[in-house]
């Protein structure tokens, strides 16, 4: 089970609190990872990533086991550790703003 | 319920303030969808419970959400803004050509007759409609496609469409206005556009008489002359007595005619109101008194409506969106600041009091009265 942290604004528009769990099928790549969430969760299309372009939202970040993914192929296989559950994926929105 | 409903859209959430026929004592509702920005939030003119709200962010871009009972249960829907054909360019800040890119959702107007349709007016400036209650999102890239794309320019806020009326006399009429590009009419239900800009004068651009690239900041008419338009500018006070074919200035005797807002009286064709702004570059009210102003004359005479509202040290601005009016009788007239306030008369503007004091700085303000 791949667990997921969204950031607070994205909690709130699913109502869910704590880590989100979701199946995806080996091998466990952002695109894919990014696809069951927004299958389970229909309403945040669009809030990660482009819906045309499936480019990430310039404010959007992804990180786990400690490195930054942002720039990653969203076709790269991600870490083991994420792909087993033992480490989540994180979307954060970038500190931007005073 | 009975009474109205005032649906206020703010920098951090939406809140939804009621209150009875009498418009005295007020009860707050909110926060909904706390931490975004809610552009606007408005209900149906066919169905007063079918509410549309623009959720934004510049982080997480562009959610609609949508309620079919006066907002106490709410449900996402489609949020899909894609532009038909070609994106095309538009004029930067620099005189430089950058693509089309959507950014939010500014306004949604719904239809008059048919809650499941509504129109969006959407950043960088197009025109948006549904026809399912909002889980699809259809462009009617007549606008954008008109020619004149390459001339407009956004605004200090974006090039958006921020205003839409619809004719209830004319339902294939369509008037919008965008910042800044002007006024467009369609006679053809958003098919076709024209150029509605004859009459303002923009001294801040190059042509200041061109036939688009004016900061046009809100435009509004009244149901029972939808041929007579006001429009605030982003200087100058303008009136059209033909649909928008021909404007000239009723600025008249006001202290400052740069503004946001403009609206016009449920009941008096010709009374309307403007919040006065210093200057382009000092977004506050004139000495620090927040003064609305109201012309019984269509234009030309105003005169400064203050009690209740604070006339010393007041320093925010009123948006575009932020005013409304509501039907009952005396007419209400509603609007909120940058500060966080919402101020209402229940007496045609005579006199105000503060229904809200303390809210996120307000972007929108929408009034429905229910029977």
């Amino acid at each position: 089970m791949i667990r997921v942290q969204l950031p607070a604004p994205l909690r709130r528009l699913t109502k869910t609190e704590g880590l989100v769990e979701l199946e995806v099928s080996a091998p466990v790549t952002q695109r894919k990872l990014l696809d069951a969430l927004e299958s389970r969760y229909p309403m945040l299309r669009g809030t990660t990533r482009d819906q045309h372009t499936q480019r990430r939202r310039a404010y959007v970040r992804f990180f786990a086991c400690g490195e930054d993914l942002s720039d990653a192929s969203p076709d790269v296989p991600l870490p083991a550790e994420v792909a087993v559950g033992k480490e989540p994926f994180l979307v954060v929105g970038a500190l931007a703003g005073g | 319920m009975k009474g109205v409903r005032v649906l206020v859209g703010t920098k951090k959430g939406a809140f939804i303030l009621t209150s009875s026929k009498k418009r005295q004592s007020w009860k707050i509702e909110g926060p909904h969808f706390a931490g975004w920005e809610i552009y606007h939030m408005t209900g149906s003119p066919a169905d007063p419970d079918r509410l549309y709200v623009s959720q934004t962010s510049s982080w997480f871009g562009q959610v609609i959400q949508r309620s079919n009972d006066g907002g106490k249960t709410w449900e996402t829907v489609g949020n899909e803004f894609k532009y038909k054909g070609e994106a095309g360019q538009h004029q930067w800040y620099d005189g430089s050509l950058k693509p089309w890119e959507f950014k939010r959702v500014w306004h949604i107007e719904p239809s008059l007759t048919d809650p499941d349709t509504a129109y969006a007016g959407v950043e960088d400036a197009a025109i948006f409609r549904t026809t399912d209650g909002g889980k699809s999102w259809e462009e009617l890239p007549g606008l954008r496609q008109h020619g004149s794309g390459p001339q407009w320019a956004p605004g200090a806020g974006g090039m958006c469409l921020h205003t839409i009326l619809l004719d209830p006399a004319r339902p294939e009429r369509m008037t919008i206005a965008i910042s800044a590009a002007g006024v467009f009419r369609s006679e053809d239900h958003g098919k076709t556009w024209t150029p509605s800009n004859k009459g303002l004068v923009s001294q801040y651009i190059p042509d200041p008489t061109a036939e688009v690239g004016h900061c046009v900041h809100r435009i509004a008419s009244h149901p029972d002359r939808p041929d007579v338009l006001f429009m605030q500018k982003h200087w100058d006070v303008m009136r059209s007595d033909d649909a928008g074919a021909n404007w000239y200035e009723i600025s008249g005797d006001l202290p400052t005619d740069f503004g946001f807002p403009i609206a016009v009286h449920a009941h008096e064709p010709e009374t309307i109101y403007v919040v006065p702004i210093k200057s382009d570059s000092e977004h506050y009210p004139p000495d620090g008194k927040l003064r609305v102003y109201r012309s019984r004359k269509g234009g030309n005479e105003w005169k400064a409506l203050t009690k209740g509202l604070p006339q010393k040290n007041c320093y925010v601005n009123v948006l575009r969106d932020a005013m409304s009016v509501d039907r009952h009788d005396p007419c209400g007239i509603y609007f909120g600041t940058t500060g966080g306030q919402v101020y209402a008369s229940a007496d045609d503007g005579n006199t105000w009091q503060t229904i809200a004091g303390h809210l996120p700085a307000v972007l929108s303000v929408e009034v429905q009265s229910l029977s």
